[in-house]
């Protein structure tokens, strides 16, 4: 069974509202049942098939071809199944998915893996600000599962972050993780300002060291135990993360932020 | 049955459930993973007064552990869970915590979770820091070497504990010859432990006792001493007995190991003063798994 795959008519003017395509709403209906559900498209409601023309069938796996960053919420509450996504990707990819994998080949917008709670979402691209953070007046954003940014990701990756990680292999913009409960950072390229921003507790692991602001604490330099597994759990991704050489355990450990509680760290390759 | 001049008696080892877990702890070097696993598994011969039997189970190579480094495996087996649970929590906490460069990981996937640095975790104060790597919780806990790095639990599963054979010989030495000779073998049989010290114990005991206080006491019949003046199971050629204890994870875990291990015995043969291998049991009436030799042999 060939994957079940919306590609985009033409470009959309207005965003579109992507949450009905995900795997575990489509299960059992038919192509017809899914060409008449209606997408929220600025202040209209079409057809998927005005929008879309679909081919495939396994709900399961679903592909979104000729993408845009129009396309918001893709992915959301995804629990099971994969969605590729190829082209770019708007707002809250991946918004509170509980499980499966959602793979974007190009950029995304804001918000996306926002209050994500398990799975793997992996940007072959750019992310937009707030990577893995909590929405707007919420109080926890990622708490679980795995993001993998090939490319930069904007400001406030993981604002109030609770728990999974976020690898990032290019650079991250400022307040990168900002305000963070607890989980794993990982940047291999720089970081903007006011890194670690008011993080209670959690991890930022970095391979380039950054001015940081006066309210982390040299702790010195340490081997530590846990980065070796922590290394071996990224084996199975499709990233320089998995590479052999990117393999350290030796650090720099600062504590922060002391304007906080002061329990979260950051961690520099030495 | 007369394997090698040494008779293997129709008789069986009585063994009773039990519950187990095995963990692996890691270090710098295998000296310090070694001297942390003899520490985390002493004391802990028998059930009748150590609350647990422990033992290695074997050495791990780096490739084997989950951080790398070189490990020790071993296993804790105790009758109920709640008791293996607080033994091997004291434990782990004053003999793995304590060692230097040490950690500590699950090592049974499966079964019922059990702690094992979960608690542990408050030594640090509340500078600990919670990692969940693949599905597993680990617990750093700032400690004075560094930091101690230890999964949060491991598994509880079933098992069987009891298993044994004696060794009946000539002399001593020549009884203590052979039974270090079944362990090196035993040794080798994954899922076993042989809890006593050096896997071999001197005092087989039998249960009961003239003083009502006591639950076990010395197994008069296989004492060379009383040969004269009790009822005796020894030929008057006998001079000294040792058993050896088997806990496992299964009866075919136990099985095996005791097959390697009467074949040791046998192998040295009468010609080196082993003239019989027995068994201890309470007449088939208190413990469910039955190991008969002759069968285990055939």
């Amino acid at each position: 069974m060939s994957a079940l795959t919306f590609t985009l008519k033409q470009p959309t003017a207005q965003r579109v509202d992507m949450s009905p395509l995900v795997c575990q709403k489509l299960q059992g209906m038919d192509i017809d049942a899914i060409s008449a559900i209606e997408l929220q498209n600025g202040k209209n409601r079409p057809r998927v098939d005005e929008l879309f023309y679909i081919t495939g069938m396994d709900t399961q796996e679903i592909i979104i071809a000729n993408a845009s960053d129009k396309l918001d919420f893709i992915g959301k509450e995804l629990d099971g199944g994969s969605i590729s996504v190829l082209g770019d990707a708007g707002a809250y990819l991946g918004m509170q998915m509980k499980s499966g994998t959602i793979n974007v080949s190009g950029d995304t917008g804001l918000y996306a893996a926002c209050e994500m709670k398990n799975g793997l979402l992996q940007i072959e691209g750019n992310a937009g600000d707030f990577l893995g953070g909590a929405l707007p007046g919420n109080k926890q954003g990622m708490k679980g599962g795995t993001v993998l940014v090939k490319g930069n990701v904007g400001q406030r990756a993981g604002d109030h972050m609770r728990r999974g990680q976020i690898l990032i292999e290019g650079n991250a913009g400022d307040y990168c993780g900002s305000r963070m409960l607890a989980g794993t950072i990982a940047v291999m390229g720089n970081t903007g300002r006011y890194l670690g921003y008011a993080m209670r507790r959690g991890t930022l692991l970095l391979w380039n060291q950054h001015q940081l602001s006066a309210s982390f604490n040299d702790c010195g330099s340490h081997t530590l135990a846990f980065l070796p597994i922590l290394f071996a759990s990224f084996k199975t991704l499709n990233s320089r993360f998995a590479d052999n050489e990117v393999v350290f355990n030796r650090v720099q450990r600062y504590g922060g932020d002391m304007a906080e509680t002061g329990r979260g760290e950051v961690l520099v390759r030495i | 049955m007369i394997i090698n001049g040494v008779t293997i008696d129709k008789t069986f080892a009585e063994a009773f459930p039990m519950k187990a877990t095995r963990a692996i702890i890691t270090a710098q070097n295998e000296k310090w993973a070694m001297i942390s696993a003899q520490a985390m598994t002493g004391f802990a011969t028998s059930v009748i007064a150590c609350g647990c039997e422990a033992g290695i189970e074997r050495i791990l190579s780096p490739d084997e552990t989950p951080d790398g480094r070189p490990g020790v495996s071993i296993m804790i087996y105790a009758m109920g869970g709640k008791g293996l649970a607080k033994q091997l929590e004291t434990r782990a906490g004053q003999c793995v915590l304590t060692s230097p460069t040490s950690a500590l990981f699950a090592g049974i996937e499966g079964g019922k979770p059990i702690p094992l640095g979960k608690n542990l975790r408050y030594f640090g104060d509340g500078f600990q820091i919670a990692k969940k790597i693949a599905g597993k919780r680990y617990w750093r806990v700032p400690v004075m070497d560094g930091e101690f790095l230890t999964e949060a639990t491991t598994g509880m599963v079933e098992a069987i504990g009891g298993g044994n054979f004696l060794v009946l010989a000539e002399s001593q030495p020549q009884a203590l010859a052979a039974c270090e000779a079944a362990i090196e073998e035993m040794k080798k049989i994954p899922n076993v432990i042989m809890p006593f010290p050096g896997g071999v114990v001197r005092s087989g005991s039998k249960v009961g006792s003239k003083y009502p206080a006591l639950g076990a006491s010395t197994n008069d019949a296989f004492c060379p001493t009383l040969k004269g003046v009790t009822k005796t199971d020894l030929s008057p050629e006998i001079e000294s007995v040792m058993e050896i204890v088997i806990d496992g994870l299964s009866k075919e875990d136990i099985d095996k190991a005791m097959r390697v291990g009467i074949q040791a015995v046998c192998d040295l043969g009468a010609a080196n003063g082993i003239k019989r291998i027995s068994a201890g049991n309470y007449g088939g009436k208190l413990g469910p798994f039955h190991f008969h030799l002759q069968e285990i042999m055939a």
